[in-house]
Formats: structure tokens, sequence, C-alpha cells
């Protein structure tokens, strides 16, 4: 009977869980790592960009976002869409994918995989070339032995009868051609804009041949004798542009008759020097004007070689684009119905972001992304999530990040396909990302779309080594080529020390805290205007006269004397420096109190940021731990460096590179050396020590954990502030804190004194401190209360600490310190506590009902939920891959139940356990149905993600 | 068999020390007789410095009378005058008295008889017991039980020594605090013989752990044949690590459990993480490399006699465990000893915190750790006494005196074989026939 009703009990709380819990990884935000090819719709409006590992993403009006990816994990190399319906993508091998575009692009993953005949060999059929014919009825596809072959679509019949062989081109090619007894690969395929039935084939030696797709015949022969790179046929179909390896560009003039040989112009633009090839040219006419024309590469081989450069020339004006990173591919957004009229936008596409360029506006200004912006324009460093932003303080940081965007172009955003149908957000959520440069980015993380609202500098208030004239040298009149920087991908750190360690941001008043490398804290507070002050510095001693070390590290950020002129937004006020400088490990900010607490691998200490003054310093360090005094960035530094310079070599290197069939072989050749470096590394056995931890081991003094509770302490009557501090020794140390009334609060001390020592017997690293109230609830963040945003706590009944190590979360009572329950962890099952949060999770059916539960990763890339108070385990999902460490190591979570975490330098994927906080792309694109005439254009629907109902948003 | 390193707070409360106390509740009253007694017959006494008031006691029964301190005779003379007081002429006992430690030593010659009259302070306490009695347990602190349960004062409140385990009526070869259990082999009734369950007491040794591991390629049988399965192995022994010093463990040994739990499927990392944590109380069970250690002796062994402690093979939980005093006695008859259920352990971590309020706080300083490491052990190592033995059998309430260690050590195995019988509930019979089924 017991049994029964226990069981009872139990489905019953199963049945809860499951109206609590659901895991979904619901988008990637960000850049697509190593993007590889670029494709585009005009009559969608869409952007298709496809990577190295097989993933196709397809972006349109802000918060249109689709994502495929192919079965193999082979690199896409060219994505087109066929007119009026579908997708292409092309991998590296000898297939053709193919999506239908119709339905559901990969909630279906319906597509279709073309294999090429197999009786020639797979070097012969490999694809090189590709071209959706206009008509939306064939596809051509021309290959490294340099036939044609003619596909029907959608049927993806070969037909046969139609191909365009070697044979038949050769043969009419001119005996005096250099170059007729090879004419390599089809290096690039393109239609008459007036007249479908002519395509031109080019041909890698240079060779190009206009053929007559319906006589099926050779119309003219054009002997180009530089390698070719690209063709493109001029909208009025008269002429044709060619750019060759040598740098080159030529007009031939398109003629009834054959062997017109001379060619009409040549240019080689970056001349007299050997100049690196044109990889792709285009010419656009305006209504009124002179044409634009566009190509990518064509600099000076010796002297910037090393450039990644889009050429733009417009009558007098000619601007060469000067990208960070290689360019992978580019296309021209044009005006009208037809998308014929004059060009509006360039869109580029390189390996570290997306550009897009107004056209239309004097300066050729740039439009900013409102998705694909580049997370790591500077390396990501840290991040920090901010659930339910009073609207307020969203409209001071959007007003600050406007008054940053001033060069930004005006005009809308040009990619506009498809309709975005997700609801609005229930909530302002912020995502900040602290950089290795010093930046501290303000993300709008509320919807689909990453949308940065600001950007802060901390560089500002420090000297550093950056080079003043750097930004004198861009803007040098009179320079040939005309470079213009455009891009902000920067990787170059102007000094590590800068980087930004921890954030922590007080939504209700305003107050930030930033902790970087070099032990530096800086309160900011938020300022509309502008204000030129002087950021005093306090400098912290943490190993309070412990003597024997010498700081082996790097030293302290040089801070300006000088008054500083800070823009609009948050400036900062006070700054504390700790000594030795060692990088800052844990930060939190109470803006009630005005106190921050911040920790390194030596100690803690405690600073009262109203009166200017440090009030507590506490050194944790062990004396027998040699490795925190020496300062594990000296190190780091030199591998930087090292790094830094390995980087220029390649790019160096990369230039002599040439085009895909040059790398294969090399790449082949790496990659079998690397794998017999592998094999060679897996013969060595690898041992795991099996040793008890003790409290001499490294590092055992760095503060892992920080936090501020009101809560009883000394005695079951009496609540007061306290300060909780846990180290990575398994050590808790607690803090009562004396803080005078309001009144008094600017003239009496606070005063600190330690009311608790906790030795963790397991001496695991204490990773999270939270106080539970009389109702087992966590205790509500400062100022939520008196925001009328919380419940007040319950100090009725008696209260709990939690704590959670990297092994098992404990129980213990307050105030009197004795261990209640535990919930283990590691001795269970080999997984350690990575990240940890507290999240409010909602139940999915009942609109009132919800927990408070602990959100927690593990280094085995777990999600696991954790009941409060009761710490019990309630579901756990495999999210992250155990080997990617630094995936595990970017994880954050938000307050209800969602969390971010790195899947290259350049994503973030979102994932949500909470069955009612979910926030994943809902859009729509309408295709014209395929096959119809244009009259009668039956309009199809294409929906994505539209899984759960809209009720889970209220 | 346990010998405890140190001895417990007497002061320190808890369940497990209720336990202990229950059985000696048979005291009780006669501590209220003697409370009773007291103070009448001292106050005249304590007026005269030249005469010793004596107190002695055999079963029940107690006597009152002095001797002169400076001529009281010889062994023999206070032997009989004994046997008069208390009416037992012609039976043998042995005697013995309380020193000023609180320690209960033998009377046996001249020169302890004198001893204990000279230190009678101001009382001396004799205790006589039959000699076909139960061995008595002569040594540091001994009486240290009684004591607590008997709420004597005038003796020292907290022991130097050890606590010597109850149950088990011991030889007294030295000095307790000299013996720490540091390893086991356990559970052996309810494993294959092919594999070895070992323990690794990690508390009060600084010895480090000192073993790695390492992945390799296990070969399993299956009805499919023969099959390669990814496993983790002892790669390397520390020298002089408690891993080595056992002699239980070895290099290429497998790892198959970590405290209870199976380690099939989980990468080294994990596998390490886990033995880390547990690290305080290590329990691996083991598919030795070499398999002709394990087999048949083993059994034998155990058939011997002294298998009465071993647990039914149903309850893996609370299974009871075999336990090595040291690497030293490998070869010799495992006695029957305590046994702690896995869950059990759990508890241990719970004491093991240490947790300092603000009216003990001091600055920091890392040997605080270390000393507070060694409360935790304190703490704990009640923990290592089983539970249910203190409840089958109750403390003697009459001490014997062995005549010599030989006879002690007799005594001693008779006590536990009359313990196995106690225990009747774990039949020896079943249980030989679980160690020999499981071992096929």
């Amino acid at each position: 009977m017991k049994r029964f009703r226990r069981h009872g009990h139990e489905s019953q709380r199963d049945r809860l869980k499951q109206e609590l819990y659901q895991f979904n990884k619901t988008l990637e935000h960000g850049f697509p790592h190593q993007p590889s090819a670029l494709g585009y719709s005009p009559s969608l409006k869409l952007l298709a960009i496809g990577n190295r590992s097989g993933a196709i993403k397809l972006y349109g009006d802000p918060g249109v976002e689709f994502m495929g990816l192919h079965d193999e994990n082979a690199a896409v190399t060219q994505v087109h869409f066929l007119p009026h319906q579908d997708l292409l993508g092309k991998t590296n091998q000898s297939t053709l994918i193919y999506w239908i575009n119709k339905v559901s692009i990969f909630q279906t993953k319906k597509k279709k995989t073309i294999y090429l005949p197999l009786s020639a060999p797979p070097s012969v059929t490999r694809v090189t070339a590709v071209l959706a014919h206009s008509s939306g009825e064939l596809l051509l596809l021309g290959t490294e032995g340099g036939h044609v072959f003619i596909v029907e679509v959608p049927g993806f019949r070969e037909l046969e009868e139609r191909n365009i062989s070697l044979e038949q081109v050769a043969n009419g090619v001119p005996d005096d051609y250099i170059g007729r007894r090879n004419l390599e690969h089809v290096e690039a395929l393109q239609e008459n804009p007036v007249n479908p039935n002519q395509v031109i084939i080019g041909y890698g030696r240079g060779l190009m041949v206009i053929w007559d797709l319906e006589k099926q015949c050779a119309l003219q022969h054009i002997p180009a004798t530089q390698q070719l790179e690209s063709v493109w046929w001029i909208d009025d179909g008269s002429y044709v542009l060619s750019s060759h390896s040598d740098g080159s560009y030529c007009r031939w003039m398109v003629g009834e008759e054959d062997l017109n040989d001379e060619e009409e112009k040549s240019d080689i633009p970056y001349g007299h020097f050997p100049c690196k090839a044109i990889s792709k040219i285009i010419q656009l006419p305006t209504e009124e004007g002179p044409p634009f024309l566009l190509f990518s590469g064509g600099m000076p081989r010796a002297s910037y070689g090393d450039r990644h450069c889009i050429t733009v020339i417009h009558g007098k004006k000619h601007i060469a684009l000067d990208f960070t990173s290689r360019i992978i591919d580019f296309f021209v957004i044009r005006e009208g119905p037809r998308h014929t009229g004059d060009p509006s936008a360039l869109v580029v596409l390189v390996e570290e972001e997306l550009v897009v360029i107004d056209l239309q506006t004097e300066g050729w200004p740039v439009i900013q992304t409102p998705y694909l912006v580049p997370l790591h324009s500077s390396a990501i460093t840290c991040s920090h999530h901010v659930s339910a932003i009073p609207l307020k303080l969203w409209e001071r940081i959007l007003a600050a990040g406007e008054l940053q965007n001033t060069h930004y172009s005006k005009k809308p955003w040009p990619i506009t396909g498809g309709t975005n149908m997700a609801p609005d957000p229930p909530q302002r959520d912020l995502l900040l990302t602290g950089h290795e440069d010093g930046t501290v980015c303000f993300w709008d993380a509320s919807g689909v779309c990453l949308y940065p609202m600001y950007k802060l500098s901390t560089a500002g208030v420090f000297h550093t080594d950056s080079d003043p004239n750097d930004n004198l040298n861009q803007s040098s009149e009179g320079e040939w080529p005309p470079f213009r920087k455009v891009g902000c991908f920067d990787p170059y750190s102007d000094d590590p020390r800068l980087g930004v360690q921890k954030i922590h941001l007080c939504k209700y008043s305003g107050y930030l805290t930033v902790a970087g490398t070099a032990g530096q804290i800086l309160v900011l507070e938020l300022n509309d205007e502008a204000a030129e002050q002087t950021v005093e510095a306090k400098v912290v001693d943490l190993l309070q006269g412990q003597e024997g070390f010498r700081w082996k590290g790097h030293t302290r950020l040089d801070v300006r004397d000088e008054p500083v002129m800070f823009p609009p937004g948050f400036q900062p006020f006070a700054l504390v420096q700790c000594q030795p400088p060692a990088v800052v490990t844990a930060l939190t900010l109470h803006s009630e109190w005005k106190l921050v607490a911040f920790g390194t691998s030596h100690g803690f200490g405690l600073y009262d940021y109203q009166q200017k003054n440090n009030v507590l310093v506490k050194c944790t360090l062990n004396p027998s731990d040699q490795l925190a005094m020496e300062g594990p960035l000296s190190r780091v530094k030199s591998i930087k460096k090292s790094l830094r310079q390995s980087f220029r070599r390649i790019r160096r290197s990369r230039v002599s590179l040439r085009k895909h069939h040059v790398n294969n072989a090399q790449i082949q050749d790496a990659n079998a050396r690397l794998e017999a470096e592998l094999a060679e590394m897996e013969l060595a056995p690898v041992q795991r020590k099996i040793e008890a931890r003790s409290s001499d081991d490294s590092f055992t003094g760095l503060v892992r954990t920080l936090y501020f509770a009101d809560t009883f302490l000394s005695d079951s009557s009496h609540n007061s502030p306290s300060l909780w501090a846990g180290t990575n020794g398994g050590c808790v140390f607690a803090y009562m804190l004396r803080v005078p009334t309001v009144e008094h609060r600017a003239e009496e001390p606070i005063t600190a004194h330690q009311a608790k020592e906790i030795q963790l017997m397991h001496r695991a690293p204490v990773v999270g401190i939270v106080v539970l109230d009389g109702h087992g609830a966590p205790l509500p963040e400062p100022l939520e209360v008196a925001h009328d945003l919380a419940r007040s706590p319950e100090m009725q009944g008696s209260h709990h600490l939690l704590v959670i190590s990297e092994e098992q979360f404990k129980v213990f009572t307050l105030p009197k310190v004795s261990a209640k329950m535990k919930l283990k962890l590691t001795a269970v099952d080999g997984s350690r506590v990575r990240r940890v949060g507290v999240a409010w999770f909602g139940s999915s059916r009942s609109e009132d009902y919800g927990e408070s539960g602990l959100v927690v990763l593990t280094n085995q890339g777990d999600v696991h939920v954790v009941s409060l108070p009761t710490v019990k385990m309630q579901v756990h999902y495999p999210c992250i891959r155990r080997e990617d460490v630094s995936g595990i190591a970017s994880c954050v979570f938000t307050k209800h139940g969602q969390g971010f975490y790195l899947i290259s330098p350049s994503e973030f994927e979102r994932f949500s356990l909470s069955t009612r906080f979910v926030v994943e792309p809902r859009c729509l694109v309408e295709v014209p149905h395929s096959g119809t005439t244009k009259q009668n254009r039956s309009l199809r629907v294409m929906e994505h993600a539209l899984l759960n109902d809209e009720s889970e948003y209220s | 068999m346990v010998l405890s390193a140190v001895a417990q707070p007497s002061s320190q409360p808890g369940s497990r020390m209720s336990r202990q106390q229950q059985p000696q509740q048979h005291h009780h009253h006669h501590y209220q007789q003697q409370q009773q007694s007291q103070p009448q017959s001292r106050t005249p006494l304590k007026v005269t410095d030249n005469v010793v008031e004596v107190k002695s006691k055999f079963e029940a029964e107690y006597r009152r009378f002095a001797l002169k301190r400076n001529g009281p005779g010889g062994f023999k003379e206070f032997y009989h005058l004994l046997q008069t007081i208390h009416h037992i002429p012609g039976v043998d006992v042995i005697l013995g008295y309380a020193d000023v430690h609180g320690d209960l030593l033998p009377i046996n010659n001249d020169d302890n008889f004198h001893k204990a009259v000279s230190s009678a302070t101001p009382l001396l306490r004799i205790i006589i017991s039959k000699k076909d009695d139960e061995p008595v347990v002569f040594g540091t602190n001994s009486l240290q039980r009684r004591k607590k349960g008997l709420g004597l004062t005038g003796l020292r409140p907290t022991g130097s020594g050890s606590t010597h385990s109850k149950n088990k009526p011991g030889l007294m070869i030295g000095m307790p605090q000299n013996f720490r259990q540091i390893s086991s082999i356990i559970d052996v009734d309810i494993l294959p013989e092919t594999h070895r369950r070992v323990r690794l007491h990690k508390h009060g040794t600084h010895k480090p752990l000192g073993f790695y591991i390492r992945d390799g390629v296990s070969v399993r049988v299956t009805p499919q044949g023969v099959e390669k399965v990814p496993g983790v192995f002892i790669s390397r022994l520390v020298r002089g690590g408690l891993a080595e010093s056992t002699g239980l463990l070895a290099v290429n040994d497998e790892i198959l459990e970590v405290n209870g739990i199976d380690v099939a499927g989980k990468s080294l990392d994990q596998v390490t993480d886990m033995m880390v944590a547990n690290s305080h109380n290590l329990i691996v069970t083991v598919k030795p490399a070499n398999q002709r250690n394990n087999v048949m002796h083993r059994g034998s062994k155990y058939s011997i006699g002294n298998s009465g402690s071993v647990g039914s093979a149903g309850s893996s939980g609370s299974a009871l465990s075999h336990d090595s005093p040291s690497p030293a006695s490998q070869s010799n008859p495992i006695t029957a000893s305590n046994s702690i259920a896995e869950g059990d352990s759990d508890e241990e971590d719970d004491d093991g915190d240490l947790i300092l309020e603000n009216d003990c706080l001091t600055p920091y300083e890392p040997q605080q750790v270390n000393n507070g490491n060694s409360t935790n052990l304190n703490r704990d190592s009640p923990n290592t006494r089983p539970p249910h033995a203190t409840a089958v059998r109750p403390l003697p309430q009459s001490i014997s005196l062995p005549n010599s260690v030989g006879a002690s050590l007799t005594d001693g195995s008779m006590a536990t074989s009359r313990f196995s019988d106690d225990t009747a509930s774990n039949s020896p019979e079943s249980m030989r026939e679980d160690g020999n089924i499981i071992t096929l």
C-alpha cells in the first residue's frame, strides 16, 4: 500500500518535471565559423552561407534564419539558388546536394544527392563551376575534366545529348591558340543576360567559348592567354569581362563572327609590378552615370600581397576596401522590381565577418548588420547574462550605443526575405561579453538576433602600448591603392593585461563592475553625458605581508593620472588594483550596500565604492603554493607572442598558395603528417594520478566565488549583511558586515568581521554559494525587492547555506553551520561541476506554478537541473561534447533556464532547459511555386520550427 | 581487527555513542550503590594518612576495608585476604586495580601490589574476576569506557591512548595507537573469485594513496566469443604509497568499480575524478592481473571458523567485510571484524567538514588545516566500529585476568567463535555456500 502511494507521488513528480523542463538547442548566434561559400537570391532576398563543416545557413529579414547540415562532414564550396525556388549547395565531393526550398529547409531535410556519371574518373567529374540557368529548368555543371554536364531540374536527370564535351569545344579553337592542347578545367559559366540560350564557358587556361544551348554549337571563341579567374557578362549582353591570375582584367566584345581575337580593352589596375589574381569581377550599370566596377584581389604582390581587398570604381571614385580577413565571396544587391536597377549595396563575406556597404550614400558607409555580427572582433574572454532588464536602463544603453554608431549608414538592412513570425520577446535580456582587448560588448539577447547594443572600452583608463600613429597611417592622402579599412574583426590585442575576466551588472542601479587580467577592478556608472574625469586607483595588497614570494607575472596596468574624456555610456569612477596583479577570478557587486567584492589566486577583498575605500582584505594563499605566486601569465604571454608570429608567417605563406586544386595535394600531405603525429602520441600511455587532495595542492587559495547575502550569520534572531567566499581548496569564509544606515552611509565606515570558516573535507573547489530563505528559495538579488520585482525573502524560518563544490552540493543549517543534506556528483558518475546558476522554471501547464532550481554544466558537457532546496537531481541532458573544453568553459546560464556557449570562437549556441522560456526562430518564406507560369503564381509557405504552440510565450 | 588511532573525546555526543552505552546500563545500579556508600565511609578514613582505603569488587559485590600504607604485606597475603573478605576461598581469581590514569592494571606479584597501594589516591579500587571468565583487557585507558558508563569522576577526563574496541577481547601486544587500519579486502562472499574489492583508508595516514591509472583493453569472454572492450588499469604504484604497501593492488590490475559504481563506459578522467572524490574512503574492485594469489586458499581460510561475521550475500548494501589488520597478517587467519555498509560511508564526510564558528576563529594558518584533518579523523573513527556488534554482545560484567599473553590469545579465539554463534542469523553454512557458489 505504501509502495503504491509512493509510486503515485513519483509519477506525479515525473509529470511535473515534464511540465518544467525540456531541453532544446534553439539557435546559433554570431558568425559561422570558417565560412566557405556565399549565395544570394535577389527574388527571395535570402542570403546563404556555407561553411567548411558542411552547414548551410540562410538569412533574410532579421529573425528569419534557417540552417541545414550536410550528412558528410565536407566543406561547402559553392551555394546557388535555383531561379524561383530552390537552393543548391555544393560540397567538395562529386556530389551535389539539393534542398527543396518549398518545404521547410532543414526540418524535413528533404534533399537529394546527385552523383555525376561514374564512368569517368572522379578527378574528371569533380564539379568546378555551376550555373543555375534562368529558365529554372537547367543546371550546367562544369568539371575538372573540362566537360560541361547539363542536368534537368527538378528531376536531376542528366541530359546526355546536350552535354558540352571538351572535344566539341576544342575542335573550334583557333590553331594558333597556345593553350589549345589543354584547356584545363571549367573555371566559369555565365549566362547571357539578354539571351538565355547563350552561355559562356571559361576554361582555366584562359579560353572562353560562347555556346548556344539550343543549336548546341560554339558561337564565338575568346582566346585569352592568361590563367582565367572569373567571367562576367555585362547586362546588355554586348561585352564580357574576364579576370586573370596576373591581376589583369579584359573586356571582350560579343559578336556574331568567330575569332574576334582582339580584346577590346585590357587593364592591370594596380599595374607595373606583378600583381595578384583578380578572383572575381563584376560590372553593373547605373541609370545615369558611369557603371560600377567591382573586383576582388589584384593587389601588387610585393607591397600589398597580404591585403584582402575589394576595389570599387564608380566614375572618379576609386576605393580599395581593405578587410581584416580573407575574402570568401561578394555580391551586389540591385534596386528595381527585377533586381536589375542601380547597385544599392555590396555584400562581402570575409572569413571572420559579413560586411555590407551602402553604395548609394556618399562615402559608401557600412550598414550595420543585425545578425552575423562577429562576436569575436576581439577574442571573447568571459560572458555575463542579465535577464529582464528594466526599460529605463535598456533605453539608456541603447541611446549610448546609438551615439557610437554614427559612422554607420542610415539605410535599412537590405536583405529582407521572409517574415519573422516570432512573437515579441517576453522580456529584455542582455548578454555581456568581455574581450581580450578590454572591451565589453552589450548584446540584445532577447530574441532570435543577437544584436549589438553598445560597446564599452576599459582601455582608456590605462596607458597602453598601442601606437597612436596606427590610426594616422590609415588615412594618409594620395596613397595608392586607395585603401579604406572596413570591418571590425581585429584579433590583435594591444595589451593582454586589458583582457576582461569578470563582469557584474546591477540592472536596477546601472552600476557595472568589470575586472581584468592584471588584477584591475573598475566600477562604472551609466552617464548619459560625456564627462571628463580622473579615475582614482586604489592598490590593495592581497598578500598582507606574506613573505618569501616573488611575483613573476606581469606588472600592474599603468593608470592615467590626467583626466580622461569618457563618452556617454558607462563611465568608470573607481578602480581597484590588486597586488600581486593576478587575474581576477571572482567578482560580485551589491548595489544596495554599494560594495564590490573581488578575488584572485591570492585572496579576496571588499571595496566600498561610495567611500572609495577598501574594507577588507583576506589572504587565502597557502605559503607552500609557489605556483600561485609565479603568475601563470608569464608563460601564456610568450605563447601568445609566438602564436602571433606564426599567424603572420601563415599569412605570408598563404599569399603564395593558389586555388583549391593546387592546395589539395598539400592539404592531404599535411593531414597525413598530422595523422602520423597523432598516432605517435596515442602510443604513449596516458596516466592519471590518483591522490587525495591536500592543502598543499596548487592554487588552493584561488577564490572561485563570492556572494553577498542578508542572512542569519551569528544568531537566529538577527539577520545581517554578509559576504561569503569560496576557494579552490574547498574552503568557505563568511564575514559579517556592518553597513551603516542610508543617512550615515557616506561617513561611517563599513566593517567586516570573520564569522565562519568551513573547510570541506573533500577539498574540491567551491564554485557556488547560495543562501536559501525560510521557504527554501534562493535570496533575491539586491534591489530586486525594493523594485517590487521579487517577493521579500522569508526571514521567519531558518535560512540554509548551499555550498556547491565541483564534486557535490551540500546544504548546511544557519546560523549554526551543520551539514543537513547533500548530493554527490563526482563520487557517483565521475563528472565535475563546471558552471552553475540559479534559475526559475515556470510550468508550461499552470501559469502560476514555478520552481527554483540549480542549473549545472559538468565537465562531461551534460546539463543537470538540481531541485532546491532539496538538492535532488531532476533531469540531465547531454549538451556539449566533452572534448569541447572551451565550449564548456564559455557557458553562461540565464535566470530563466536558458544558456549560451561558444560553438566556435565566433558563435554562441543558445539552449533552453525550460518549457516556458524558449527563444527560437519562427519564420516564413514565401516561395513561388515552380513549374507554374509567372502570372499564376501560387504561393507556398515555408515554415520553420512551429513546434510549440503560442501559449508558451505568454 | 580494528584499533582506532585516537581516543574519542568523552564529551562527544552522537548516535553511535548511545549505541555503545546501551549494554552498559547493566552497570547503572552498581554505580548508584557506589555513590551512596562512598561518602559515608570515605570521610573518616581520609583523616589518617597512613591507611589506604580499599574497595574491592567481585561480581556484583563490593567490600570496603583499609590497608596500612607502610606495611601492606605481600601479594599472596593480599590475595588470601580478598578471598576471605569476599568469601570465595579456593576460587581462582585474577586481581586488577584502577590506577590514577583510569587504566586497569593487573596485580599478580609483590611489586605491582606495592605499586598499587602506594599510588592509591585515596581509594584503591580492586577488581576481582574469576580466572575462567572472559579475559580482561589491561592496558592504557582500558577503563575508559567503563568510566564513562559509570560516570566516575576523578579519573582522567580524556585519554591520550586509544579506546579499545570492546568486542575484541584483545591481544595486548603493544600500544594500540601503533595500529591503524589502512586497507582491507571486503565483500569476498559476494564477489567472484577472480575479483577483489579493496578498501584503502586514507584517514590517519600521511602516505599518499600512490597509484596511477591508464586506459587499456580488457578481454571479456562472452557467449559470442572473446570480446575486446576498453578498460581502466592500474599503471603504476608509487613506492612507499598506501596502494603499494597494502600488497592488494598491482600494476595492470583492471579497475571494475569505484565505491560500488561500475566504471564501464567511463572515461579515464571520469574514473580519476571518481577515485579522487572518494579518496578518503576508496573502495576499488579490481580484477587482479595475477590471478594465482586469490583463488583457493582464500576460501579454505574462511571456512576455518572466522566466517561468522560475513553477511548474507543478498544484501550487498550492508555487506560485511573482512578486514586485515596489516599487510603482514595476510597469511594469518583474518580476524572477524567490523562491517561498514557502503551507504554508511556517506556519513563520514558530513562530520568531516571542519567548521569554525566565530568564537574559535583565529588568523588563517594553513597548518590549522592539518589539525582539522586529524580532528575529522577523530570524529570518523567511531564509524569504523560495527553498529550491530555492540548490541549483540554486551560488555562482560565481570572481567577476568589472563595469566599470560598466550592464554589470552586462546581466549581471544574462543571469544571470536562465540561471537559468531551470537550472530547465528547469518549462519556459517549459508555463508560458506555463498562463497563457494560465487567462486565458481
